[in-house]
């Protein structure tokens, strides 16, 4: 019985495995598009591309990362909050993304410093 | 053979996911902008009307602060022009309003803000504030100068002193002239300043109050050093007219982010 349990398992992984590769894979490649087309200055074509591949691969902290970045760019602070929230839930530990989001936190505190807070 | 070969692979995968790491991001500089707090379209001008002020009477609250955000926002205030009219004699005004009825004798100044330094600083102002509220007054103002925004409110600037534990680095040479810095809690003496402007935005068409913002900043000096009080003033303003100016216009923050791929 622990057998067939165990050769279950395995079928289930081999048969899931390839497709969320092809998700993330998928995913990888809107991801590094949005970049080279961040790179030139077309942010509002960089963060359809974020969006995409978080539609592909929900799980890929990186794509919200980046999408964050976009959503700062174009001064939709509430969107990039979100987004630097979720890749922070995916990836907690991850210290390029704690970084980009205490920076962002910084703004966020200078646009609503009063009264010295 | 079996083991060494495991090593061997994960060398290489630890190689492969470094060299991964170091590719696996991209810095980009970043200009976040930041919208204005309120909407200045409907004006085309803006009259810094002047100040009810209290503290330290080595600085002109009322005259500096009124100097001081017309220049602003004529370099940075976007397409409003600035009125160049003479500042409102707010003081007495409110101290009029506040004073009750038939208990002031005729030619009697009215009682300025406290500078006491044990009244809290929100309480300073309390008798006063009424007049920004006053909205056929504003509206009064605004009809004499073509409906501008008004800039008005209070400012605090008063000193301070504080004394108590203060952390500080002490450096040290060791026998061989090694260099090393030491925290290290010393009991000091200091004085400084407080600056606590609150801005009232008026609707010079209406009379209304469009917008309040309080801020609180403070510096802290070597009870030996003698700072001038103007100089003071003029830095604890420079740290709060970023935000002082975002009230009015678009702002940009330079920075940059990291990309991950």
């Amino acid at each position: 019985m622990k057998n067939v349990l165990v050769v279950a398992f395995l079928l289930s992984a081999l048969v899931t495995a390839p497709a969320y590769a092809d998700a993330r894979g998928d995913a990888r490649k809107q991801v590094e598009f949005g970049i080279a087309v961040a790179q030139k200055g077309l942010w509002r074509e960089a963060i359809y591309r974020w969006q995409r591949a978080t539609e592909l691969d929900p799980t890929f902290a990186q794509a919200f990362n980046n999408l964050a970045i976009a959503h700062e760019h174009e001064g939709e602070l509430d969107k990039a909050r979100v987004a630097y929230e979720k890749a922070l839930q995916i990836e907690p530990s991850n210290p390029l993304i704690k970084q980009n989001f205490d920076l962002f936190k910084e703004i966020n505190d200078r646009i609503g410093r009063k009264d010295g807070k | 053979m079996i083991a060494l070969g495991a090593r061997t692979v994960s060398s290489f995968i630890l190689v492969a996911a470094m060299s991964g790491c170091s590719a696996g991001f991209v810095e980009i500089p970043l200009e976040t902008p930041i919208q204005p707090k309120i909407d200045v379209r409907p004006f085309s001008r803006v009259f810094v009307a002047g100040f009810i002020t209290a503290g330290s009477d080595e600085v002109d609250g009322n005259l500096e602060t009124v100097r001081l955000l017309r220049s602003q926002l004529r370099n940075k205030g976007g397409a409003l022009r600035v009125i160049d009219a003479d500042a409102l004699p707010l003081a007495g005004l409110a101290g009029a309003e506040a004073e009750p009825a038939g208990s002031g004798a005729a030619g009697n100044p009215p009682p300025p803000p406290s500078a006491d330094s044990t009244v809290s600083d929100d309480a300073q102002f309390a008798a006063v504030e009424k007049i920004f509220a006053d909205k056929e007054y504003w509206k009064k103002v605004g009809d004499e100068l073509q409906q501008p925004l008004i800039v008005t409110g209070t400012v605090l600037f008063r000193p301070q002193q504080r004394s108590g534990f203060v952390q500080r680095e002490r450096e040290t040479f060791d026998s061989l002239g090694r260099r090393s810095v030491q925290p290290e809690r010393t009991y000091m003496e200091r004085k400084g300043f407080i600056l606590r402007p609150s801005f009232v935005f008026i609707d010079g068409r209406t009379g209304e109050t469009l917008h309040t913002e309080t801020f609180r900043e403070e510096i802290l000096y070597n009870a030996n050093q003698t700072t001038p009080p103007l100089s003071s003033f003029f830095e604890l303003m420079d740290r709060l007219l970023p935000s002082f100016l975002n009230t009015l216009t678009a702002q940009k923050v330079r920075g940059s982010r990291t990309l991950l791929k």
